[in-house]
């Protein structure tokens, strides 16, 4: 009867008892959420376009970071002066080298592999991310590197309020985080399904054939994915890096966008939107009312079973396009 | 002619291939992570490590007239790399294997006396083998995780006003949920029963690193009256700033020793002023050692790390590392009278090393480290640390130095070898003989 009481009762005690508490989770969860889904959104554009899941989409965040504090502090040995306008330049520099990387990327690998098993290029996005890991380390080392949040205007601080007693604090870094991501995913979201590229690329992912057949340039739709792939890498390195550090373990928090793929859809961008905002305050809400009850640590793990459960109603996704195939 | 070209040929290429321990040089291979999510530590340790070595190299040439042959194989802090790694190597013959991960030592203890390698883990690594009668190929001095945390408990006793006013009070424990991070449970636990004081265990998975956010909330939801941390890498400097996020007073959050790097305390900014954590090395480059290494490879541009980083504490602690290792070579030339000596020449060596405070001056490191020894029976030697704190730019001593509660420590050690040794069927008994200590 107790753990029944702890399962589901005292949670619920709790949320009532410190609404400051369940707030700030909530919050916490949101941002996480809208951050997840940016990462998600990078996937799911490539995916869209060749039918790849992109390996490498985590170290691109560590490499458009990387590359972006390594430009800054370059241009300071150069002997621009510190301040907002070098690391502008280097954010713009940082977009060109994002850019270099998604033609590159196509001419040399893409291109190559045109009309091969899919399973073949998911195999080159894996050679993609060794090949960044060494580029980034033989350029950058591995040592890690603080972002340049204010250089770049974002904020620092918190605004605290009071709250039934408690408080709730909402960090500035968090606060910008979650603008500029949602920002983000609503332009490359409207850009995808409303423009002119946007029609390509759906075309593009139903059938490479079918849309060379119609004229449409695969090159170019997969040169435009990558690069807002590489964009998307920038903004969450950025971000990320602001409210952590800018290292190699960045790669990691791209591995949270899995379960949101899962629970989304892989070729649905409303489903990466969704599926970030359920996975983040989902596994913040697991964590903090239920995770104690397992010893804590469960985050890790909690956003793949929030996943499957919504899976076995909807095995393709929440958004996910229904696969009816003829027999 | 041809013949002869063919054969010259060949046996010149053999000799180029032939392991390091045939030619005129000690083989010290560094098992090293300069990418991943632990670079963060990583890369000035492995620098500082190898930096030392090749110092002594273009230097003195070596030590003792024998050239080191120093080599290093990344590892990413990955266990199964680090296993590979150590298969890897042990062919060319290794004095001593650094592991540099709990989990690759963990993996190896049962491999080193097969394969008569000694193990040096400095202050990580199974606390246990601190016990040389079970443990005779493993080392880990200066100081064991249950030595760190009887330290932290020690201090926080002293600043609450005595052991017996932590009675009542709450410790979290924040760690990595990995061997490393766990190792300090047991110690904890059974000074929790005897000082009275209620323990939260706080556990973060390598891929939530850098995502602490409801963990801390967990903190702020029990508050803790003091907070000690077995992190590493990405972990902590994540940690330090969510700990700022929920207000939690900086003086009474304490790092293990590998959470007081300068990249652990620096991005949180002014916030993580007051920050703690357990050190066992100086930092700065104001130490005679510290600038032959500036003269002889930095400046030479034969480092790996960029030159502000030389002597921050983690690339100190890699020096002290290399320290250790060289000594312990000096130490096993003296006892075997061998100029290229091999591995069980060198277990001998740091069986019986003793560093102390005029031997450390002699090195130009004096007040560097606190002096140690090793012994047949003790391979740690269960030395002091100090408490360091973040000023806002650097590291400062804010403490004396703290010896360890040994009357707690070592029967924990005693159960804890007997009990590793009884799940391990056939766990060879120490045939090796005891030397007199250096």
């Amino acid at each position: 009867m107790d753990i029944l009481y702890k399962i589901f009762i005292d949670p619920f005690m709790q949320m009532g008892q410190a609404p400051d508490l369940l707030v700030q989770t909530l919050w916490e969860g949101l941002v996480a959420g809208v951050l997840y889904s940016l990462i998600a959104l990078g996937f799911v554009l490539i995916f869209k376009a060749s039918g790849v899941f992109n390996f490498a989409q985590g170290i691109m965040v560590v490499f458009a970071a990387l590359t972006l504090v390594g430009l800054y502090a370059l241009l300071g040995r150069w002997g621009l002066p510190a301040g907002h306008l070098t690391a502008f330049i280097a954010l713009g520099l940082t977009i060109g080298v994002m850019f270099a990387l998604a033609v590159a990327v196509e001419r040399l690998i893409l291109r190559p592999l045109v009309n091969q098993p899919d399973i073949i290029l998911f195999m080159a996005t894996f050679g993609l991310t060794y090949l960044l890991i060494g580029m980034g380390q033989i350029v950058f080392g591995g040592e890690s590197k603080v972002m340049i949040a204010e250089e770049l205007y974002l904020p620092r601080g918190a605004i605290d309020f009071k709250l039934a007693g408690g408080f709730v604090s909402l960090q500035k870094i968090d606060i910008a985080a979650a603008i500029i991501a949602s920002v983000m995913v609503a332009t490359l979201a409207i850009f995808f399904q409303r423009t002119r590229i946007g029609r390509a690329l759906r075309a593009v992912a139903d059938s490479h054939m079918a849309a060379l057949s119609v004229g449409i340039s695969l090159e170019q739709i997969w040169v435009v994915v990558w690069f807002a792939a590489g964009i998307v890498a920038l903004t969450t390195g950025i971000m990320w890096g602001a409210r952590s550090e800018v290292s190699f373990a960045l790669e990691i928090i791209a591995l949270k966008a899995l379960p949101v793929l899962i629970l989304g859809g892989f070729t649905s961008i409303p489903g990466a939107i969704v599926g970030g905002l359920i996975i983040g305050i989902g596994e913040k809400l697991g964590e903090f009312y239920w995770g104690p009850l397992l010893g804590s640590g469960i985050e890790s793990w909690l956003a793949y079973v929030i996943a499957l459960l919504f899976l076995l109603y909807r095995p393709q996704g929440l958004f996910g396009e229904r696969i009816i195939e003829r027999i | 002619m041809r013949l002869k070209h063919l054969l010259l040929g060949t046996a010149l290429a053999v000799a180029a291939a032939m392991p390091a321990s045939a030619q005129e040089g000690i083989y010290i291979p560094l098992l090293t992570y300069r990418t991943g999510a632990f670079a963060v530590s990583g890369a000035p340790i492995g620098s500082g490590m190898a930096d030392y070595l090749n110092m002594l190299n273009e230097r003195d040439g070596g030590i003792g007239g024998a050239k080191l042959i120093v080599e290093e194989c990344e590892t990413g802090y990955d266990t199964k790399k680090g296993v590979e790694c150590y298969e890897q190597v042990k062919s060319k013959n290794p004095v001593v294997i650094n592991p540099y991960s709990t989990g690759i030592t963990l993996q190896i203890i049962p491999k080193a006396g097969v394969d008569k390698i000694p193990i040096l883990s400095m202050a990580y690594g199974l606390s246990a083998s601190a016990d040389g009668n079970n443990f005779p190929w493993i080392f880990n001095p200066p100081a064991t995780y249950w030595d760190g945390a009887s330290m932290f408990v020690k201090y926080i006793g002293e600043k609450e006003g005595g052991l017996d006013k932590l009675k009542g009070k709450k410790v979290g424990l924040v760690y990595l949920d990995a061997p490393f991070g766990k190792e300090p449970i047991p110690l904890l636990e059974s000074l929790a029963k005897d000082y009275g004081f209620e323990l939260k265990l706080y556990p973060v998975t390598a891929s939530e690193a850098q995502n602490q956010s409801s963990l801390w909330l967990n903190v702020r939801r029990d508050r803790p009256d003091w907070i000690y941390m077995q992190g590493f890498g990405a972990m902590n400097p994540t940690a330090v700033k969510e700990a700022i996020k929920i207000n939690y007073p900086m003086d009474h959050f304490v790092g293990v020793w590998w959470a007081g790097g300068d990249d652990d305390a620096r991005p949180a900014g002014p916030g993580a002023k007051g920050y703690l954590a357990l050190s066992f090395n100086q930092t700065g480059t104001n130490f005679p050692v510290i600038q032959d290494i500036l003269k002889y490879v930095v400046d030479k541009g034969k480092s790996q790390l960029p030159k502000d980083k030389v002597g921050e504490t983690f690339y100190n602690r890699g020096v002290l590392n290399s320290i250790i290792i060289a000594e312990a070579i000096r130490n096993a030339q003296k006892i075997t009278g061998k100029k290229v000596i091999n591995g069980e020449d060198l277990r001998r060596g740091l069986e019986t090393l003793t560093i102390t405070a005029a031997r450390l001056k002699e090195l130009g490191a004096e007040g560097f480290a606190a002096p140690m020894a090793v012994s047949c029976q003790d391979h740690n030697g269960h030395n002091a640390a100090f408490m360091a704190q973040w000023d806002g730019t650097k590291w400062v001593k804010a403490s004396d130095w703290i010896a360890p509660l040994k009357d707690k420590v070592n029967p924990l050690i005693d159960s804890a070898s007997k009990e590793y040794v009884g799940a391990n069927a056939g766990w060879p008994k120490r045939t090796e003989p005891c030397d007199k200590s250096s």
